[in-house]
């Protein structure tokens, strides 16, 4: 196969993962606003961190190709993968001991809050 | 593209700037302040300043949000309104907003190659780097050599804060240690009941560490340095305080020798600008320190990011720990 063929299909690959992770990064911010409560907006934020991050890194590692750079984007996808689940368990925890009850029948927490 | 994604960025920071200054919660602006400098430390980087992004990512966003944290746990969660000379302050902000956009209009264009920036000295630092210093990373060179003194105060800046900031908050010492004891059953314990951020902090603490020290030697070939360093360090530590409680950070790194580490980088560094004199040269100059002028220039450097490291990290972790270590008003 030659040279530029393999560019070209690397490229959409790359750009194809970009979008996908672009999309779940929006998905995940239209969440966290339009969600009713604190825990399913954390659950809709938590896209972001997860899918989305995910995704427009391995984009941009497919970009990259076997370099030095690629390795260091690995390295910062399994910082976030160990990360962003800790820190939304700490999210939560902290919630809860604060006294928000996960209600999913609850509109708002709002009043449950102050 | 990076003008674009220049001005995207611009109208965050100033919405964030604006949410900064409207809201109430204290909580909410420390937060906010946060993603400031996370948005500025991002400009910065568009701008081509990847050592100061990091600077600021790492002091900015992470390390002084914890210690407003800290001195929130101490005070009320919300800001006492206060309505008086409203419209004087006002009046101020317009002026002053006046000021500024006017003097906009007379700096050069963004990018302009014939700025006085680009015109002044950084173009002798560039050509005449490699000869003197010759290492990969030109800004390490300015701050560490060329421009030596203007680091060296920056250090001792660092370090007055911290003696201060010391003298502040350790202003009734009687009391904090019999609370120490108390402390130990309650609040102290930090985190160490959740297991999940205990695991998960104890699993990162070395690699911070791993990575502070990388940056910090590695300040010669690309960005960082020990301001970044210095703040990446106290950060494990900090991190290590939260999950596992301040007093068993502090068996690790007693006050003492944090103080200790604080006055040594100093003195490390004013100690290399005075070996200078000894070894009959100017103050600061490392040429000196090797037989060789250029290879006396990297050891110097390495040295005296060696102090930066030292001071940061023992000045941040003394604030820390003075504001942990407060009782609660």
């Amino acid at each position: 196969m030659d040279q530029g063929l393999i560019h070209t299909v690397l490229d959409i690959i790359s750009w194809i993962l970009l979008t996908t992770g672009a999309f779940f990064v929006l998905v995940g911010g239209v969440g966290a606003l339009r969600m009713p409560n604190l825990y399913t907006r954390m659950h809709a934020a938590s896209v972001t961190d997860t899918m989305g991050a995910a995704l427009v890194l391995g984009g941009i590692m497919v970009q990259a190709g076997l370099t030095l750079a690629t390795i260091k984007l690995a390295a910062i996808l399994l910082f976030l993968l160990i990360t962003s689940p800790t820190s939304s368990y700490a999210l939560a925890h902290a919630a809860l001991l604060a006294g928000i009850k996960p209600d999913a029948g609850r509109a708002a927490d709002e009043e449950h809050h102050e | 593209m990076t003008v674009l994604f220049g001005i995207f960025l611009l109208t965050l920071l100033v919405i964030t700037a604006v949410a900064i200054v409207r809201t109430q919660n204290l909580f909410v602006a420390v937060m906010l302040l946060g993603i400031f400098s996370l948005l500025i430390a991002l400009n910065f980087f568009i701008l081509d300043a990847a050592d100061v992004a990091l600077t600021e990512a790492a002091v900015g966003a992470g390390i002084s949000t914890v210690l407003f944290l800290g001195a929130l746990a101490l005070t009320s969660e919300r800001e006492r309104f206060v309505t008086k000379h409203r419209a004087l302050s006002v009046a101020v902000v317009v002026c002053a907003t006046l000021v500024v956009l006017y003097a906009t209009f007379d700096k050069p264009a963004f990018g302009d190659p014939n700025a006085p920036v680009h015109q002044h000295v950084a173009p002798w630092y560039l050509e005449y780097e490699p000869e003197y210093i010759d290492i990969p990373n030109v800004v390490t060179a300015v701050l560490g050599s060329f421009r030596g003194y203007d680091t060296l105060g920056e250090v001792f800046v660092v370090f007055t804060a911290g003696i201060g900031v010391l003298f502040l908050l350790s202003a009734r010492p009687g009391r904090k240690t019999s609370r120490r004891q108390s402390e130990n059953d309650e609040s102290a314990i930090g985190l160490r009941e959740n297991l999940i951020p205990r695991v998960v902090a104890r699993l990162l603490v070395p690699f911070i560490l791993l990575f502070g020290l990388y940056v910090q030697f590695h300040g010669e070939y690309g960005p960082g340095g020990g301001f970044q360093a210095g703040a990446l360090i106290a950060a494990a530590f900090i991190l290590y305080a939260l999950v596992e409680g301040e007093a068993r950070t502090l068996e690790v790194l007693p006050r003492n020798a944090l103080i200790a580490l604080t006055a040594a980088g100093a003195l490390l560094y004013g100690g290399v600008g005075l070996t200078g004199i000894l070894l009959g040269s100017e103050f600061l100059d490392y040429s000196v320190l090797a037989a060789d002028p250029v290879s006396g220039q990297q050891m110097g450097i390495i040295l005296i990011e060696a102090g930066v490291g030292m001071t940061v990290t023992g000045v941040l972790l003394l604030i820390f720990h003075a504001f942990a270590a407060r009782d609660q008003v």
